[in-house]
């Protein structure tokens, strides 16, 4: 079966975003989603496009500060918006114990569902600094693992939950009189 | 799965999104969260060639305390309602359904309003507005009105509000020292829809029901009241034969779909199931 073919001529719309720090200018039609505009505009590919209707998680990135799905919301509505993906979190080295402690514990096989899955872990992490291993399963309800490495994805995020919540009473302590 | 090519039109005030709706014709949609309605139009279940984006209109954003009333702006998103106070100490059943409504990240995004004015009868706030006698504001061409909830859900995915006129604000009223709230809903899977899903207001005096709402989604083509169980309560003290007597009142309530899946009489007996256990713990609290 072909496609519905569009007759219309679609429009193209100049949006700026702040992508990763830097400031961008894209033309997008209006149908195209934040998703395709990371990827094919701006080759930011680590974002990925899974079941492209909100249910796998795939295409999570940060709209200023908080977790979003990336083929949720066309690229034109983030208009004037802050974006920041997996590239951009990587490269920042705030996610580097989570990414250390998925490698260290095989947290991830095909690694296709693992940008998603540390953008909501390092959400998560953001918000709760101790969570149980039943919230990061809350947490992680909206991510898809088709290689069913989940249970190596919890002990991955509850250790670096646990490290941090060290380091920082380590910190508390050092700073003490 | 991609939309069909639209227009795109990004209003700031409730006039101008009005305005532009009113000169699009019938083949226009609104957008707010957009996190039921991206997939709707991926799916060319939907294919407007034109989108009126409300997210920056700031008179439908913010929960203020209003008299006897909390307003809850439409373009609240579902993690406010988690986190709000206001939303905890004057609205708490909507607190308790919101860590139900899907995933963290759709959280993020999907709004309180737009989740009322879709009306699906799967979801939990439709039917939690139900429960608690809300009143929905609605703005239109002709002005404003106040809708009730009783009158607000009409038909599947069918609401009081008119194509072109938009969902400003839900009101409800403050909840009362002396009430009790319980919800809770079963499903196969954390954030999925639920097979059958409960929440319930009840106004008591001492240990006596004195007023009860009790909704329940996912059992119908709208969220469903279920008077007779709340007639079976009212006026009584909960034990173990009243909450009996309000489950076999059900059978008068709701009358699910059939499917493969979930049978309907596996569904009604689920909503009897979830029943009995919000009452045992409303009970418990007395």
């Amino acid at each position: 079966m072909s496609p519905p073919v569009d007759i219309e001529t679609e429009e193209q719309v100049r949006i700026r975003l702040i992508v990763n720090g830097r400031k961008v200018a894209c033309d997008v039609a209006p149908r195209d989603t934040l998703v395709d505009c990371l990827r094919q505009q701006l080759e930011l590919t680590g974002t990925h496009a899974g079941c492209e209707m909100g249910a796998c998680g795939a295409c999570l990135v940060q709209l200023d500060g908080a977790a979003v799905h990336g083929c949720l919301m066309f690229a034109v509505q983030a208009d004037g918006a802050r974006i920041d993906t997996i590239e951009g979190l990587s490269e920042s080295g705030v996610i580097a114990d989570l990414q250390a402690e998925f490698h260290r514990r095989n947290a991830l096989q095909c690694g296709f569902c693992t940008p998603g899955m540390l953008i909501t872990a390092h959400e998560l992490l953001t918000h709760v600094a101790r969570p149980s291993r039943e919230t990061i399963r809350d947490a992680l309800s909206g991510n898809f693992c088709r290689c069913t490495g989940y249970e190596a994805i919890v002990d991955a995020i509850a250790a670096v939950a646990a490290a941090r919540a060290a380091t920082a009473s380590q910190g508390a302590e050092g700073s003490s009189p | 799965m991609k939309a069909r090519a639209f227009s795109y039109f990004r209003a700031h005030t409730i006039g101008e999104a009005l305005e532009a709706h009113a000169g699009a014709g019938d083949d226009v949609r609104f957008i707010a969260g957009g996190q039921s309605l991206v997939p709707a139009l991926a799916l060319r279940l939907q294919a407007p060639r034109i989108l009126i984006d409300i997210n920056h209109i700031a008179e439908l954003r913010g929960i203020t305390r209003d008299g006897e009333w909390l307003r809850i702006g439409a373009l609240t998103r579902h993690c406010e309602m988690l986190t709000d106070p206001l939303i905890a100490e004057f609205a708490p059943l909507l607190r308790a359904a919101a860590p139900f409504v899907a995933h963290p990240a759709i959280r993020n995004r999907g709004t309180f309003g737009g989740s009322v004015a879709l009306a699906d009868p799967a979801s939990e706030f439709p039917a939690m507005v139900l429960a608690l006698d809300a009143e929905i504001e609605i703005a239109g061409a002709s002005g404003r009105r106040r809708v009730k909830a009783d009158d607000f859900f009409t038909d599947l995915f069918e609401t009081a509000i008119a194509p072109g006129e938009i969902l400003v604000a839900v009101h409800v009223p403050l909840f009362q020292a002396g009430q009790r709230i319980a919800f809770d809903e079963l499903a196969r899977r954390r954030g999925d829809y639920a097979l059958v899903g409960c929440g319930l207001l009840a106004t008591c005096q001492g240990d006596l029901i004195e007023r009860i709402g009790i909704s329940f989604f996912s059992v119908g083509d709208v969220p469903t009241r279920a008077r007779h169980a709340e007639t079976a309560l009212t006026g009584n003290r909960i034990d173990a034969a009243r909450i009996a007597a309000a489950q076999a009142a059900l059978d008068a309530d709701l009358a699910p779909a059939d499917s493969d899946d979930v049978p309907a009489a596996m569904r009604l007996h689920l909503a009897r199931v979830l029943l009995g256990r919000l009452l045992g713990r409303i009970g418990e609290a007395a």
